[in-house]
């Protein structure tokens, strides 16, 4: 009801008065920057968390601290095995989840032949012969499953990430550990015990999402004529997925192995009960070893320490740590994501 | 001589190409597979609680839901799964996430939907280049800092400023849930702000409406659908959220409504009582029905968030 105050008020005159220029200013200045400060305070309440740690964290930083053990109960010493045991998972899960990832994405976006359903089951319903219309209705499963895929990549970004915990310990550490034991060991516990393997795997499933959505994104930067020219020359499919498609979504690629492992390195919830380790005296050598983990360290200094100031310093170390590893990963995969993101905008 | 060649050759590619396209659709599978062996791994071990006389006896869904014998709210539902006689009633649990929930929904959405507006509709591209990074940095910071925060600092500002009883409380859990929520109400915010389509603000504008009008009333409305949905996928990630809950809400399983008690959640709950419990043993069963639980309510309320968002974006672009 505010479009023009002079409508509103008829007795006066038809030149707005200084009272009502202000008054129009002011209602529409003052709310947009209320939008300005909630902004602000976001942005405010970032920094004073990441002001607070760096602070309080910077002191602690010394090669001792980065190189040695924990030592005297862990109110002393350094965390390396709590990195170490982090870079090792985090590399067992890029392993497991990138290829899985990748070849989600190609599938979704190569292979399944268009998405429209009703003109592929139209098109299947009319063909003549059996053969085409076993083909037609094959294609219409195709675009079935890429949908139930696509709904299950959703999904699975959205399950907690303590059910992933859950799901590691019944699944990976009972069943499938379990499951080797009695096979191969005659029943010795080897591999039905938390273990860096199963939490790596664990970890894998839940950054499964992020690598799809990023290949996806690169792949659908590509520009069709390069795959229509690649094949005009006679390569095959996977040639063309091959030698053009892949080489040409590499960074987006690897924006979303970088982002899942920024993403990893930070989790706990999961390998809680699937490995992580309170306190090792020596570093993880196999895959069935447990491990310690750096997250897992902030948690049990934070919340099992016997004396919360004499491990405060030892735990702002940890903490900052923790957030420059996952920060300068996070910061790298951002980056490269701007430049496809920008690449893709000029092509469309 | 040559022509045999080339064919051996051209078969070999097809060969290749074939089992390429094989091994591809195989590993695609995972996903699917994935969600289908978490429902069948989490309710295996959940669906003792509804079939096991045995188990039966000390947990059951009477258990969980109905009051005991008590004078007052908090001793007619108890969670006291280590006590003589465990006790199993979820109540305490489900308010606590209600109640952290709710708080960081409270604080999160006005503050992210704002910004969202903001960035979408006024801010100088100078200032918008300086916001979306920084949220983005918030929701790279591990969900286990946010928790440490919350536990060393947070806590002791707040309970500085307004002397709660309780150090660990709703309030102080909440506002720190409300940093997790924040990235993704936003993010979800400002892309349904952002399909709206220029025409529509031009010719709000050019019909003499001022910024604020069309902002509110032509380009919010228009979104709405898509902010709803933003709202609804942070309430997805506030019930599933574990470590900073674990950390920073004195985890006592009070059956109360006010916010100032501490609280216990859902999550919470399986992340600290899972490590010491007796494998198959009724408590360890009702910890996978309370994932069961989790796992239900996060698929239901992510699938009804992403269908929001798919509409909203068709609706946007003309095609319904």
């Amino acid at each position: 009801m505010t479009v023009a105050p002079r409508t509103e008020s008829p007795s006066a005159s038809l030149i707005a008065s200084r009272w009502e220029i202000f008054w129009e200013r002011f209602r529409e200045q003052v709310p947009i920057g209320l939008l300005a400060l909630a902004s602000s305070l976001i942005v405010a309440m970032l920094g004073i968390i990441l002001g607070n740690i760096a602070w309080n964290g910077i002191g602690q930083l010394s090669w001792e601290f980065l190189t040695t053990a924990p030592r005297a109960g862990m109110t002393e010493g350094g965390i390396f095995p709590a990195i170490f045991g982090t870079v090792a998972l985090v590399i067992l899960m890029t392993i497991a989840a990138v290829p899985i990832g990748v070849a989600t994405a190609v599938y979704l976006r190569e292979f399944v032949p268009g998405s429209n359903l009703a003109y592929a089951w139209a098109r299947a319903r009319a063909a003549r012969r059996w053969r085409e219309r076993l083909i037609g209705f094959g294609h219409v499963v195709e675009i079935l499953f890429a949908r139930a895929t696509r709904a299950a990549v959703n999904n699975l970004a959205g399950v907690p990430s303590i059910v992933f915990g859950l799901f590691g310990l019944g699944f990976f550490v009972q069943f499938i550990g379990g499951s080797i034991d009695r096979l191969f060991y005659g029943g010795e516990l080897t591999y039905g015990q938390p273990a860096i393997l199963w939490a790596a795997l664990t970890l894998a499933l839940l950054t499964l999402p992020v690598v799809i959505v990023s290949t996806d994104e690169a792949l659908r930067a590509v520009p069709r004529e390069l795959r229509e020219a690649s094949l005009a020359l006679g390569a095959t499919r996977w040639q063309t997925i091959w030698h053009i498609v892949l080489p040409e979504a590499l960074p987006g690629i690897l924006t979303g192995a970088i982002l899942a492992v920024s993403r990893g390195a930070g989790e706990v919830a999961p390998v809680l009960f699937t490995g992580a380790a309170y306190f090792l005296p020596y570093l993880p050598s196999r895959l069935n070893d447990q491990f310690m983990e750096l997250g897992y360290h902030v948690f049990i200094l934070s919340t099992q320490s016997p004396d919360v100031e004499k491990t405060k310093p030892l735990l702002y170390g940890t903490v900052l740590v923790l957030l420059a590893l996952t920060f300068a990963l996070n910061a790298v995969g951002v980056l490269i994501r701007t430049r496809v993101r920008r690449r893709l905008r000029a092509r469309s | 001589m040559r022509e045999g060649r080339d064919a051996r050759e051209e078969r070999r590619r097809r060969w290749i190409d074939r089992w390429a396209h094989r091994v591809i659709f195989l590993l695609s599978l995972t996903a699917i597979v994935t969600i289908v062996l978490i429902f069948i791994f989490i309710f295996r071990e959940a669906l003792p609680i509804l079939t096991d006389p045995e188990i039966q006896r000390e947990a059951s869904l009477r258990h969980f839901f109905h009051p005991m014998e008590g004078p007052d709210l908090a001793s007619r539902y108890m969670w006291q799964p280590v006590a003589l006689v465990p006790k199993y009633s979820l109540i305490p649990l489900i308010l606590g996430t209600l109640k952290t929930t709710l708080v960081a929904l409270g604080i999160a959405a006005p503050l992210a939907v704002a910004a969202a507006l903001y960035t979408s509709e006024f801010a100088p591209s100078r200032i918008r280049e300086l916001i979306k990074p920084a949220i983005e940095l918030l929701a790279g910071i591990p969900s286990v800092v946010l928790g440490f925060f919350a536990l060393i600092v947070l806590a002791t500002w707040m309970h500085r400023l307004f002397g709660f009883e309780t150090r660990l409380n709703a309030i102080t859990a909440g506002t720190a849930l409300a940093l997790a929520l924040i990235p993704i109400i936003y993010t979800v915010s400002e892309d349904a702000l952002n399909a709206v389509p220029q025409s529509l603000r031009e010719a709000s504008l050019a019909l003499g409406a001022t910024r604020w009008q069309t902002a509110t009333r032509v380009v919010l409305p228009a979104a709405l659908p898509g902010v709803f949905a933003s709202l609804v996928l942070g309430f997805g990630r506030a019930v599933g959220e574990t470590m900073i809950v674990l950390m920073a809400s004195g985890n006592a399983a009070i059956t109360s409504w006010r916010f100032t008690d501490s609280v216990r959640t859902l999550a919470a709950t399986i992340a600290a009582e899972l490590g010491e419990v007796v494998f198959g043993s009724p408590h360890y069963h009702v910890l996978f029905f309370i994932g069961a639980l989790l796992f239900v309510v996060t698929f239901a309320v992510n699938s009804a968030g992403v269908y929001i968002i798919h509409r909203v974006q068709r609706r946007l672009r003309g095609e319904v």
